[in-house]
């Protein structure tokens, strides 16, 4: 095993990470404000990912097609807020899960009947095509890009969050959301603005991970239920461990699948031991989301109490 | 009381016509609506298994699906081994008795569900919900990419096992089969709800706190209905298999999870009955509406976002009046 090949296959992992971050992030945002559970956000991401392949075809631009996206699942996001997730806010866990499955179904069927049933391609920008020179290997321009695009999101978070009035308001909802409504905060429309923001991440991880993968009805709900883990370990409604939880879980996943059947063929035959190395691989999140459990119940950076 | 004699005549009902429907099959000879009605009775008792956790315990598993794929699994792999004669440990063959089978897929399942829960009851709400999520999704792909029964193309039962007085093979000696246990099973559920075990289930659902303070220890009752749900969820995967004569991971996706949930909710939830109207409901949804167009779970998601912000207490609360359970 060479060292360029470890290097990739690492740049790889902290990619994955980042863009789970994106889902993660939302999903966090949503939970710490508005305590609520949003099993659609794999559909926004969905959304993302076919508006921009669409919209990349028609006007032949990948940019414009990136910005269709992130609008579209932005403004889908402001849409599901004011129809349905409005009336969740106060409904125990079930209904939050239940209603939102519904909108799964619903959404993912909508696509298939606007888009058609066959999956869309999106390619790279031309601009990002190609390889880099790292020194130690080459590496996809693309997903070096995808690396600085996930870093970038991630420290213009923080500021939004940190810095300006809107973070503020986010802030002192996750604390107290009665009180800041009796502060005089429009807290109906800071739901709907921290909802379509999540939607906005969402659609834009999508976008971007669409263009390395084929945009596909379903392609959201594998991603949401590993956005799940990573805030499990992270710890919920943290972007702190968000962003904690989803390098982890990038960068231990893609490096399970490239090392493990290696290890294993040390001392079992090649056959076997992809077998076994690549189904060890794919529990190891999990068996590591359930270790964190037993160490540390409420994730590595608990939010709330 | 009159609410109660209200949804005993409505439970009456419907088992009435869950017998009824393939009767008349069999007598117009339309075995598909008997296989149909098999398909109700085992998606139901399914259901009966996450009532136990959901219903009574208010435990929101989003999991399930993992004891139903995995009671499944032991069916197709026991089945897999009797067929070729291949031993699947040391010595130890296959087999195609169903009760041996069903015995050891509520026991895997069991153990399963012992280990999930005692890891996700650490947790409560949104994080019991995600982890339950998370671990199915783990069993998910460990059979996808485990490679000896088939990874992602499953793997086929050739011959339904086999089960003492009865030919698997016809039709309604399958359905009442699977009606047989789905009414032991109900039987059972019932039982359970009357006893102090369901008392105390019931009461820590409510108020933990309470419930602690009175001597119940939560983690305890609440862990042996997740156990015991496990096992009967299991048990109807095992049953499923052989109905299809096939095993897939898709059994263990998350999607069904999801369809078990709403199972649940359009029956209602806590309700004894609850799983076989919600079970019926969904069966005759698909094949009404996926006769009519392919998008028809575009509608079932619209009709279910509909029965939860609107008309909470599904179709039993609807014939029989509000739950007392709250």
């Amino acid at each position: 095993m060479s060292v360029a090949l470890f290097a990739e296959q690492l740049l790889n992992g902290v990619q994955f990470g980042l863009m789970l971050f994106l889902m993660a992030a939302g999903l966090t945002l949503v939970f710490g404000v508005m305590g609520l559970i949003n099993l659609a956000h794999g559909s926004l991401y969905m959304i993302g990912a076919f508006v921009c392949a669409a919209a990349a075809a028609a006007f032949g631009s990948f940019w414009l097609g990136l910005i269709a996206g992130l609008a579209a699942a932005a403004a889908a996001g402001a849409l599901i807020e004011l129809t349905v997730i409005r009336r969740l806010y106060d409904r125990d866990h079930l209904d939050q899960v239940l209603a939102t499955f519904a909108l799964i179904l619903i959404l993912s069927e909508g696509v298939r009947m606007i888009f058609g049933p066959f999956p869309l391609y999106l390619s790279v920008p031309d601009l990002l095509r190609g390889t880099v020179d790292l020194g130690i290997t080459r590496y996809s321009l693309y997903r070096l890009a995808l690396i600085g695009i996930g870093i970038a999101v991630a420290i213009g978070l923080w500021l939004l969050i940190a810095k300006t009035r809107l973070g503020i308001q986010i802030r002192a909802g996750e604390s107290d959301r009665e009180m800041i409504a009796a502060l005089g905060v429009n807290i109906r429309w800071l739901y709907t603005v921290v909802f379509a923001l999540g939607a906005a991440l969402a659609g834009m991880a999508g976008a971007l991970v669409g263009a390395i993968q084929s945009v596909q009805v379903g392609m959201g709900e594998p991603v949401l239920i590993l956005a799940f883990v990573v805030i499990v370990i992270g710890g919920i409604g943290s972007i702190k461990g968000a962003m904690v939880g989803a390098l982890l879980v990038g960068v231990i996943d893609t490096m399970g699948r490239f090392l493990l059947p290696r290890i294993f063929a040390a001392f079992l035959d090649p056959a076997q031991a992809m077998g076994v190395g690549a189904a060890l691989a794919s529990m190891l999140i999990y068996l590591l989301m359930a270790l964190v459990l037993i160490l540390r119940p409420r994730g590595l950076f608990p939010a709330h109490g | 009381m009159a609410e109660m004699r209200r949804e005993w005549i409505v439970n009456a009902v419907l088992a009435m016509a869950l017998l009824i429907v393939p009767l008349v099959a069999l007598w117009i000879n339309e075995p598909f609506y008997v296989t149909l009605a098999t398909r109700v009775a085992i998606l139901a008792l399914a259901g009966v298994g996450l009532n136990l956790a959901l219903g009574l315990g208010g435990m929101v598993s989003f999991g399930h699906a993992a004891y139903f794929g995995l009671g499944g699994y032991v069916a197709g792999i026991m089945a897999h081994h009797a067929f070729t004669g291949l031993p699947m440990w040391i010595g130890v063959t296959g087999s195609n008795q169903m009760l041996w089978i069903w015995l050891w897929a509520a026991l895997l399942s069991g153990f399963l569900a012992l280990i999930i829960g005692a890891l996700s009851l650490r947790t409560s709400g949104i994080f019991f919900i995600m982890i339950t999520l998370a671990f199915a999704q783990m069993i998910f792909y460990f059979t996808l990419s485990w490679p000896a029964y088939g990874g992602e193309d499953g793997l086929p039962i050739f011959v339904r096992n086999q089960f003492p007085g009865l030919n698997t093979m016809r039709p309604w000696d399958m359905f009442i089969l699977s009606y047989g246990v789905l009414m032991l099973a109900l039987v059972f559920f019932a039982m359970l709800r009357a006893a102090r075990f369901g008392a105390a289930l019931m009461a820590i659902r409510q108020n933990p706190d309470r419930a602690a303070a009175v001597g119940i220890s939560p983690f305890g009752v609440k862990l042996a209905a997740f156990v015991l749900s496990g096992m009967i969820t299991g048990l109807a995967g095992a049953m499923m298999a052989d109905l299809t004569r096939f095993v897939s991971p898709a059994m263990i996706a998350w999607q069904m999870s999801g369809e078990l949930i709403v199972i649940i909710i359009l029956g209602g939830v806590g309700r004894l009955f609850g799983p076989v109207a919600g079970a019926a409901i969904l069966v005759a949804f698909e094949v009404i509406f996926g006769g009519i167009t392919e998008h028809w779970q575009f509608f079932l998601g619209l009709i279910l976002l509909g029965v939860v912000l609107f008309a909470r207490g599904g179709l039993i609360g609807l014939l029989a009046g509000r739950a007392r359970h709250g």
